[in-house]
């Protein structure tokens, strides 16, 4: 038992009662108005979504591959596989930028900003809301993962983590998956409604 | 399940093609997600959507934060903020989806002049539309 990882973990399950309280205003709000979740979800980019699928993908497994490689003593490999994980999330967050971008040119906005006239069915602002809620307290997360993440280089790049300590590489792999998690959830829940 | 001593060793360290397996796996299943979606099927898509996503999830959550291994408290603390999770949504569900069951009023769109919003014991006043509406929209929630 380690109290550093049992600690991260009753910080995850806190995390999942923060973005909880979203996904049941999504549930609401769907199950309200579902034609009009339809015609709106139309206005998001199911390849940038999936694109970011595959990039928060890919970036869990070289952060799983770092703690692996702290592990087995192989320095290199390990600060190589946090940096990829690093260049990862930003890839991530620059998709992000032109999807919201994108969005607030056309009026796509949350509540009373909405202005956007393209989109059939009742009260399409509301989708908008929770997708910028949703969406952006995710993107908030990937932004504080990347912090730490780059914390974590500046310390192994000073030899900070081998096998015999490498716990704050850990606990932030935790998070960082528990974030790609969220995201493997919101990716269908907005991009795919069939 | 656990693998006696072997696995429940602090640093356990898997092979790397596990890792890469699992990764594989998970696009996998992004694009099965992505190709599902495009077959009509109903409701059934959305529950075919959530059920890939709670597999992906499960995959992230065994392999990659080592749940499998690992001490089961960390597992019993991460269900258990999913199940609080479920429980959470299940009874608002019931409740925002059943109002009208009972009451025929209740799943009736709010009266702006309805007397149930109106402190008790005030004279009932003239309220507009629109406006109105959305005051006692408010007023509910």
């Amino acid at each position: 038992m380690d109290s550093a990882k049992l600690g991260m973990w009753v910080f995850l399950l806190t995390e999942i009662l923060f973005f909880g309280g979203l996904f049941c205003a999504y549930a609401i709000y769907r199950a309200w108005h579902p034609e009009m979740f339809h015609q709106a979800h139309k206005a998001l980019d199911w390849r940038l979504g999936g694109l970011n699928t595959i990039v928060l993908i890919t970036s869990s497994v070289t952060m799983a591959l770092s703690i692996r490689a702290f592990q087995l003593n192989q320095q290199k490999q390990g600060i190589g596989l946090l940096v990829a994980t690093w260049l990862c999330a930003a890839t991530f967050m620059v998709v992000k930028y032109f999807e919201y971008a994108h969005k607030f040119h056309v009026g796509q906005l949350p509540g009373k900003f909405y202005t956007y006239t393209g989109i059939e069915g009742s009260n399409p602002h509301i989708f908008f809301s929770i997708y910028f809620m949703m969406t952006g307290l995710h993107g908030i997360h990937v932004l504080v993962g990347m912090g730490v993440i780059a914390w974590l280089i500046v310390k192994a790049r000073r030899g900070r983590f081998g096998p015999d300590y490498y716990t704050p590489v850990e606990v932030t792999g935790l998070y960082w998956h528990l974030v790609d998690m969220v995201w493997i959830f919101l990716f269908p829940l907005f991009y795919l409604i069939g | 399940m656990s693998n006696e001593s072997k696995y429940s060793h602090h640093a356990h360290i898997l092979p790397l093609k596990l890792y890469l397996l699992i990764g594989g796996g998970l696009i996998f299943l992004t694009l099965v997600t992505v190709a599902v979606a495009q077959v009509h099927l109903g409701p059934f898509n959305l529950v075919v959507a959530l059920l890939i996503a709670v597999l992906k999830a499960s995959l992230v959550g065994l392999f990659f934060m080592h749940m499998f291994w690992d001490n089961k408290l960390y597992a019993l603390f991460f269900t258990a903020g999913i199940a609080f999770l479920g429980l959470f949504i299940t009874i608002t569900m019931f409740d925002t989806m059943r109002r009208g069951d009972i009451y025929q009023e209740v799943g009736q769109p709010i009266k702006p002049d309805a007397v149930t919003y109106k402190t008790a014991g005030q004279p009932i006043k003239e309220t507009g539309h629109g406006e109105g509406e959305h005051k006692a929209v408010e007023g509910e929630k």
